[in-house]
């Protein structure tokens, strides 16, 4: 696999330049564009706020993810697995959903306040800098108590058999095997935390926004759609480009990948500790569960009996980002195909190919939204690209998570039966149908089932472009939210979870199956 | 004929010269420590190494530029010789044609490679179903199929006991007396020399010496060959 046919040398060299024409394209349209070099002190507040709020999320995320990683590490239970797989739904999970399951239950008319009214308690509000980082904690504990997991389970079993012969006790056993692993496992996971909050969104959106709660993307789509001011949108673009690619460059250097996706069982299971510590960990699963559960039950409960009367323009809308998510996800998935099989099999250029897979992280869907809007405001009324627009941006952002994905299994691919497939003559297309596609197939349909319930979910940059007619489900549900109307909200919240965890299992399920052995 | 001409390889600080010939039809056994390069010479002579200077030639003509596939040999490796997702009749139809269009010709050619090397019923299954015997005689029935005049074993059957050992040299005997194929196998078994081969390349110290006969090896051992040899 040391050389091939031209085309297929030429393809992934392509799709490198492609993206950083995108993203180069995008940044020269945004600079050019700028007004001055200074920010106003609302964008300052913006950056601080995002700064803030991130920063918070983070450590939120991975401090309470430690106490549930330890208990699922050390425990073994019925449910478990379930369990476990549950912690992988939220990634997936559409963050207008988030934030609507949680309005239902800490909002003002939530169960919460209601429990709370009934105690003669004053009403908690849900909006401002404690909302946002609720629900980001929400969304990405689960992500933090994967990462955490992995960590617990990379230490061999070797290890904790030797602290039993020794009688250490659990005060030994943290100090000398489980803080090493978190001070090696945890700075990663709220590092990639604080990035994924720093394009926060759909949830500043929705419970965010006035001058105390806006994050930089948040001000951006201001400045857009409420001022007109493309001058300022343009600069604030600028500046999220700035924080994402330093925390990005920061990240990529410290993480390694996360065990996402893998196997995360062990055959023998740790020396659980008895007594009030069985208790604990019981309690933090419990409380744990109920934390990711209640909300999405209560969109469940809100939403099914709007399901029969759902209104017109959902059925279009979840049509249009079906159409969306399945473009968006073939591109990404076949660009990381080409791209990392690049890599792999060591071609010229490859280089360059790495730094282009991994670019994208250094975006936002508002940043890249915003230069596009600006490159084709002369030509074009952006509403009408609108849907374009979106499915490119959408597969340049799951990008690095599927390239990430697949590198790996590339890599093996290439070591175990590189060598072979030369001896025999394999290359060109025979290669790809017979040797790269049924031995990534697993790998590749997870990874297109991630990028299709990503972009399915996202309100991004769809939020700029969209006019009358153009929406996608997320933003629906969105314009729903915002007008209160959360019965309908949830009934369109069920419909969007459904056909996003439809396509990610469709494609999974696919992947599976073709890659059968 | 094949030909090394001081050919030099280099790879990861270790370098491994060898300046000789071995005559068409001869097989032909390489020896030496662990460690020593017997790998890295048939990586060379495979193509998956290019020599730092030197040339491997076939009948004369400079291998360098030709690809792994599109030289006049088969190679069986230690391990992973066949693809595990594919059948038994599939990995052998690859050494028909690469990209397995195989006409009714093609498989009937198949079907009596998978008969030569007591494999008939087999085709169908998948290489996990197959005990490591039945996937050296599925490898071997592939490299029959390729019928190249060189055939390079790096140790591929290192991994069975003593008497499917024996079976599987036989069967590499026949097969390459029948394609007047030349032979040459890696091995750290010198007892597989002596009964297989009927030169041996020995390889220490950095260098592949020129082949000699077994028996002349054996009866008078170099001071390198006494070393591994142990006595």
């Amino acid at each position: 696999m040391a050389d091939s046919t031209r085309p297929l040398t030429l393809l992934p060299l392509a799709l490198a330049a492609l993206l950083l024409a995108l993203v180069t394209a995008t940044l020269v349209a945004v600079a050019a564009r700028g007004t001055g070099f200074s920010l106003a002190p609302a964008d300052w507040a913006a950056v601080r706020f995002t700064l803030t709020q991130a920063a918070l999320s983070a450590a939120f995320s991975a401090a309470l993810a430690i106490p549930v990683a330890r208990a699922l590490a050390r425990r073994r239970f019925a449910g478990r697995q379930a369990l476990i797989t549950l912690m992988g739904a939220p990634f997936l999970l559409p963050a207008v959903v988030a934030v609507l399951g949680l309005l239902a239950v800490f909002g003002r008319s939530g169960a919460m306040n209601d429990l709370g009214t009934a105690l003669g308690l004053p009403t908690i509000s849900i909006y401002g800098l404690h909302g946002v980082v609720l629900a980001h904690v929400f969304l990405n504990l689960p992500l933090a108590v994967r990462m955490i997991l992995h960590g617990w389970q990379s230490i061999p079993a070797e290890r904790f058999r030797l602290a039993e012969s020794l009688g250490f006790g659990p005060d030994e056993v943290a100090r000398h095997l489980e803080r090493p692993m978190l001070r090696a496992v945890l700075p990663g996971a709220a590092l990639v935390i604080f990035l994924i909050c720093l394009t926060s969104f759909a949830v500043a959106l929705t419970l965010g926004g006035g001058p105390a709660a806006t994050t930089v993307e948040l001000a951006i789509y201001q400045a857009v759609r409420f001022d007109f001011d493309l001058g300022r949108a343009a600069l604030l673009a600028l500046t999220q480009f700035g924080l994402c690619a330093l925390a990005a460059m920061i990240a990529w250097v410290l993480v390694r990948p996360t065990g996402f996706g893998a196997g995360l069982d062990r055959r023998a299971p740790l020396a659980a500790p008895d007594g009030w510590r069985r208790g604990v960990d019981a309690a933090v699963l419990v409380l744990a569960a109920a934390f990711l559960l209640v909300p999405l039950g209560a969109v469940v409960v809100r939403g099914a009996p709007g399901l029969l009367d759902l209104p017109d323009s959902i059925a279009a809308a979840a049509g249009r980002s079906v159409a969306v998510a399945i473009l968006s996800a073939t591109i990404t998935g076949l660009s990381a195909l080409s791209l990392v099989m690049a890599v792999a099999r060591q071609l010229p250029g490859r280089q360059l190919i790495e730094a282009a897979a991994v670019l994208p992280l250094a975006t936002s869907g508002l940043v890249l939204g915003v230069g596009l809007f600006l490159m084709v405001q002369p030509f074009v009324p952006p509403t009408t690209i609108a849907l374009p627009v979106t499915i490119l941006v959408n597969a340049a952002l799951s990008l690095p998570y599927v390239y990430r994905l697949l590198l790996p299994e590339a890599r093996a691919l290439v070591t175990d039966y590189g060598r072979l497939a030369d001896s025999l003559g394999m290359r060109g297309c025979p290669m790809w149908r017979w040797l790269i596609l049924p031995r990534l197939a697993r790998p590749l349909g997870f990874g297109a089932g991630v990028a299709a319930a990503l972009s399915m979910g996202d309100l991004g940059v769809i939020t700029l472009f969209a006019g009358e007619g153009r929406a996608t489900l997320p933003l629906v549900v969105q314009h729903l939210t915002g007008a209160y109307r959360m019965e309908a909200a949830a009934a369109a919240a069920l419909v969007l979870v459904a056909l996003s965890f439809g396509l990610f299992w469709l494609c999974e399920w696919g992947g599976r199956r073709a890659g059968t052995e | 004929m094949l030909e090394l001409n001081s050919v030099v390889v280099e790879q990861d600080g270790f370098r491994l010269t060898a300046d000789w010939r071995i005559e068409p039809g001869r097989k032909v056994a390489v020896i030496g420590p662990s460690g020593a390069g017997k790998s890295t010479l048939l990586s060379a002579i495979a193509g998956f190494i290019a020599p730092m200077s030197g040339a491997v030639r076939w009948d004369g003509a400079d291998l360098v530029a030709v690809r792994p596939g599109d030289r006049p040999m088969s190679i069986l490796f230690q391990d992973q010789n066949l693809f595990p997702h594919l059948t038994v009749t599939q990995n052998l139809g690859l050494g028909v044609r690469s990209d397995l269009r195989l006409n009714r010709d093609d498989a009937s050619r198949v079907q009596a490679a998978l008969d030569r090397v007591g494999l008939s019923g087999l085709g169908s299954r998948k290489p996990a179903q197959l005990s490591g015997g039945q996937i050296s005689r599925a490898a071997l029935a592939r490299a029959l199929l390729r019928a190249r005049p060189l055939l390079l074993l790096d140790e591929p059957f290192a991994a069975l006991g003593p008497a499917l050992k024996a079976e599987m040299l036989t069967l590499v005997a026949d097969v390459a007396a029948e394609s007047r194929a030349t032979v040459l196998m890696v091995t750290h078994d010198p007892e597989d020399a002596r009964a297989f081969a009927e030169d041996v390349v020995l390889v220490a110290d950095g260098v592949a010496r020129a082949p000699v006969p077994t028996a002349t090896l054996f009866a008078n051992p170099p001071d390198a060959l006494r070393d591994y040899l142990g006595r």
